[in-house]
């Protein structure tokens, strides 16, 4: 069968697709866990924390469903990159799940009584729903910048040569912290525009200057390490952009120190992503010492996609490079889902996307308007 | 590999899906349940159905939770514990998990928030179509996964492709409409309503029972007697054994579950009761029920049904086949282009699966002495007593619910609600179909082994190269946080159930005996 669109193009499309659904997932789940982050820090007695915790009760559900699509549009787009990350970051990923595990039923549960003790324990349970999988994405990040110490047999069974203390090394740990900060950012943007106005916001927005600052501080120092610190790796020769998805076939990556800046001097406009991370920050930070809760909400945003942009955008045609035998690294064009499963797949996700998009929008028109600490009296349904 | 990886694999597998299963089933019942109570309240407009809603929306709201905050693992555990799986069978498998997420769980997810908080937000129809909407999502949802299952059970509509090392799809459609996948998904959905009409008349015959809440029990019990009494005709008429005349494995499952050893000859019979004996290779003290295994397993009584020594002879051949396709890719891996080792492989390809079972045994099955296939063939029996009892808890629960539910809905319909020796049953049945379902899923899972997908790739290889440490850890930490979180669960269910229908959102109207709050802490 003759598919209306070529390979190639439709492993560009799927390499887009999936930094969309990953930038949505940092967006939407972004502000979740910062909120969940901020908990115990911004709000000091129960009917100050039911208030923040029903700024996102309602929505967060659905906004971590973008988590869980972006598994399985890997899984559906780039079998290998499912296989091997997962495995190879098997204790990290644990960690994430356990960590994420806690998320729903800290939300359910919390309000099941009223014991302050009880309150108390899924207090702390949404804190690390949301603080250790942030972290945990960075480090993993951090990690996939440097490459991931795996190599492939000819069976294209893959084999790790590292563990799990060796992910936390110190880029890694930085670009944690980047994570940690670009998203108590947003949490703090989106309770600005959210939560009640009072002691609660004053807090948000007096940590959210810190967040802000800390987030351009370390998204420059994360740079310059990436150009200067023997990063990088390279494909030697001709890729055959519409090959079989096969690492051990074709050209061959190599390790190449700075070339993750290569496609900035190739495509000028990729300059955007990081403009934008810098530049969203600093509107944020202007937010948040003014009170202009718009702009906070705004600037975080703006600097959260630039930020995530800017990792797909250096590494590009990269999605994770092996440290252990650059040979066996994955790329858009060896890493992929047959022609077929792409093109089919992409159909599924343009008819589905929009609508998802759409019933979304719906509900957060439903649920529009600022979380009161008076609605908690009134209202039995709040958590 | 070592065996303690792939041992240690299944078992965490094992847990973290049976764990799931305990809260899902529930959930793509009573969602369905809540959307015909609250249908029931926008035709009626009586608020005691808006109270009868809302009060199994909250206990569907305690076991939602628990679903999700179980699903988040299963999504990833196929790449962090099967990588070679998800490698292997990646371009077929992963597809409807994706469409698993853009079709069925941003619709309940995102809904199921604004049914919680959106009673006073929406209109009585708008609130029934929010509803409506978290019903639908969490069944797509169970139709994407099964399409995944069913395919490992029945891999249609995919090849082996040399120059990628994988299985790689060839047809779509056969994909999605896998005879076995739809014969799967409405068993399972069935089971799950059977579930939920079950946990709902428990619980209202326990008020009925306490004299407590007597005009939320008396409707619930309705609702459930009506929904159990299809569901649980339809969970057994619908049952998954349509599917097992389709390939060598499927009809190994059959043989197995029913611990057939010989052929059996047209009609065949069920065996009721018997004792398998692994070791002789044969049943004692069979009891048979003449014609109803030739109709369920092959529809006819004129078609015989083929037992265990006969389907081991047949995988034997397959083997001894497999073998050669296994080096006909092993010599396009060193020569792509070789016509010859092509050839050759595109005519033994149907077997390279069997090749691979070899390699549990060697590291290159082209090596394989004949007594190692001949023993290597035995290998593709799944566990039989296991299967055999399984099978027979299973239906005989799901025989008994067919029974309760015919009873309920007799008594219902003669308006004799509080039938007191009905009730202690309705009371005491409460875990029978939770039983049931999870030794469903053993049946599909156990009677699928040795492989991973039927006759392509054995479970062994499947497992991703991990160490026994890092599994002891995320098992060890799985099973106490699941374990407590269960415990938490169950509490505040009960909870709940003590403080009934009035405790959080409606004034208790006329009628209904006012009866004093629990004390809160």
């Amino acid at each position: 069968m003759e598919l209306p669109i070529d390979y190639a193009t439709l492993r560009v499309i799927w390499w887009a697709l999936v930094g969309i659904l990953l930038i949505a997932f940092a967006l939407t789940d972004g502000f979740d866990m910062g909120v969940g982050t901020l908990l115990p820090f911004v709000a000091k007695d129960d009917a100050e924390r039911r208030m923040v915790i029903n700024t996102v009760g309602p929505t967060w559900e659905g906004n971590q469903v973008w988590f869980i699509l972006g598994g399985g549009a890997i899984f559906a787009a780039w079998p290998f990159v499912y296989a091997i990350s997962f495995s190879g970051f098997y204790l990290a990923l644990f960690v994430v799940l356990s960590a994420m595990i806690l998320r729903p039923v800290s939300f359910k549960y919390r309000s099941k009584r009223p014991d302050p003790r009880w309150r108390s324990f899924w207090d702390w349970g949404l804190f690390i729903g949301g603080f250790v999988p942030v972290l945990c994405f960075g480090v993993a990040l951090g990690n996939v910048l440097q490459g991931a110490p795996f190599r492939l047999d000819s069976d294209l069974r893959a084999f790790y040569e590292g563990s799990f203390i060796g992910l936390f090394s110190p880029f890694a740990l930085l670009c944690g912290l980047l994570s940690v900060s670009m998203l108590v950012l947003h949490g703090a943007a989106w309770l600005t525009i959210k939560a009640e106005d009072g002691p609660v916001t004053e807090r948000a927005r007096r940590i959210g200057e810190i967040a802000g600052l800390a987030s351009i501080v370390l998204f420059a120092a994360g740079g310059f390490w990436v150009a200067f610190g023997g990063m990088g790796f390279r494909i030697e020769g001709l890729a055959d952009a519409a090959g079989p998805s096969n690492p051990l076939r074709g050209a061959a990556a190599v390790r190449a120190p700075g070339a993750w800046l290569d496609n900035y001097g190739r495509h000028g406009w990729m300059i955007i992503a990081p403009v934008l991370g810098f530049a969203g920050a600093a509107l944020a930070l202007y937010g948040m010492r003014f009170n202009k809760a718009w702009a906070s909400f705004a600037g975080s945003s703006a600097s959260t996609v630039g930020i995530v942009a800017t990792v797909g955008l250096s590494m590009f045609p990269f999605i994770l490079p092996s440290s252990f035998d650059p040979r066996s690294s994955l790329t858009v064009w060896n890493a992929s889902s047959t022609h077929l499963t792409l093109f089919v797949m992409m159909i599924v996700t343009a008819v589905f996307l929009p609508l998802i998009i759409l019933y979304t929008s719906w509900v957060y028109k439903v649920l529009w308007g600022r979380s009161t600490t008076g609605a908690l009296a009134t209202n039995p349904d709040l958590y | 590999m070592d065996p303690a990886v792939i041992d240690l694999s299944r078992l965490q597998f094992a847990l973290t899906v049976l764990y799931h299963f305990l809260f899902v089933p529930l959930t793509l019942g009573l969602s369905f349940m809540l959307v015909i109570m609250e249908s029931v309240y926008v035709m009626t407009k009586r608020p005691i159905w808006r109270t009868t809603t809302r009060f199994w929306g909250v206990l569907f709201g305690i076991n939602f939770a628990l679903g999700v905050a179980t699903g988040i693992t299963m999504e990833f555990q196929f790449g962090m514990n099967w990588s070679y799986f998800s490698h292997y069978v990646g371009d077929i498998f992963g597809a409807p998990l994706a469409i698993e997420g853009l079709m069925a769980f941003f619709l309940e997810a995102t809904f199921v928030g604004l049914m919680f908080f959106g009673w006073d937000k929406l209109s009585r129809v708008g609130h029934l179509f929010v509803t409506f909407m978290v019903a639908l999502g969490t069944n797509l949802s169970a139709l994407w996964i099964l399409v995944a299952n069913g395919w490992m059970q029945n891999p249609m509509g995919a090849a082996f492709n040399p120059s990628t090392m994988r299985m790689e799809v060839t047809s779509f459609r056969d994909v999605l409409f896998n005879p076995v996948a739809q014969a799967k998904f409405v068993h399972t959905v069935s089971a799950g309503y059977v579930i939920a009409a079950v946990f709902v008349l428990g619980i209202s015959a326990w008020y009925l029972l306490k004299g407590r809440h007597i005009g939320v029990a008396k409707r619930s019990m309705t609702v459930a007697a009506a929904f159990g009494l299809a569901a649980s005709l339809s969970v057994v008429v619908l049952g998954d054994e349509s599917g097992y005349a389709l390939t060598d494995n499927q009809k190994m499952k059959l043989a197995a579950l029913e611990a057939m050893w010989e052929t059996e000859p047209a009609p065949a019979g069920l065996t009721a009761f018997g004792i398998p004996d692994l070791q002789a290779r044969k049943t004692h003290y069979e009891v048979k029920i003449p014609y109803v295994l030739g109709l369920i397993a092959t529809r006819s009584f004129d078609k015989p049904v083929e037992g265990i020594f006969s389907l081991v002879a047949k995988a034997q051949d397959r083997i001894e086949s497999g073998v050669i396709a296994y080096g006909a890719v092993e010599a396009l891996k060193v020569n792509p282009n070789d016509i010859a080792a092509r050839a050759t492989f595109e005519q033994h390809r149907r077997d390279l699966g069997y090749a691979l079972l070899l390699k549990r045994y060697v590291a290159d099955p082209r090596q394989a002495s004949p007594e190692l296939i001949q023993k290597t063939a035995w290998d593709s029996v799944p566990n039989v007593p296991v299967l055999f009892w399984s099978f027979r808890i299973m239906a005989g629960i799901g025989l008994l619910m067919i029974a309760m539910f015919t009873t309920a809905f007799i008594l219902v319909t003669l308006r004799k609600h509080e039938t007191k020796w009905f009730l202690y049953i309705a009371v005491a049945a409460l875990p029978l179909p939770w039983i049931s379902t999870e030794l469903g899923w053993v049946l599909a899972e156990m009677g699928r082994q040795p492989w991973a997908v039927d006759g392509v790739l054995p479970t062994f290889l499947g497992a991703s190269s991990l160490t026994v440490p890092q599994l002891l850890t995320s098992i060890a930490v799985f099973t106490l946080l699941y374990g407590a979180l269960a415990v938490v669960e169950v509490g505040l269910i009960l909870r709940a159930i003590k403080k009934g229908p009035f405790a959080q959102h409606d004034p208790v109207p006329d009628g209904e005996p006012a009866e004093p709050e629990p004390a809160v802490a």
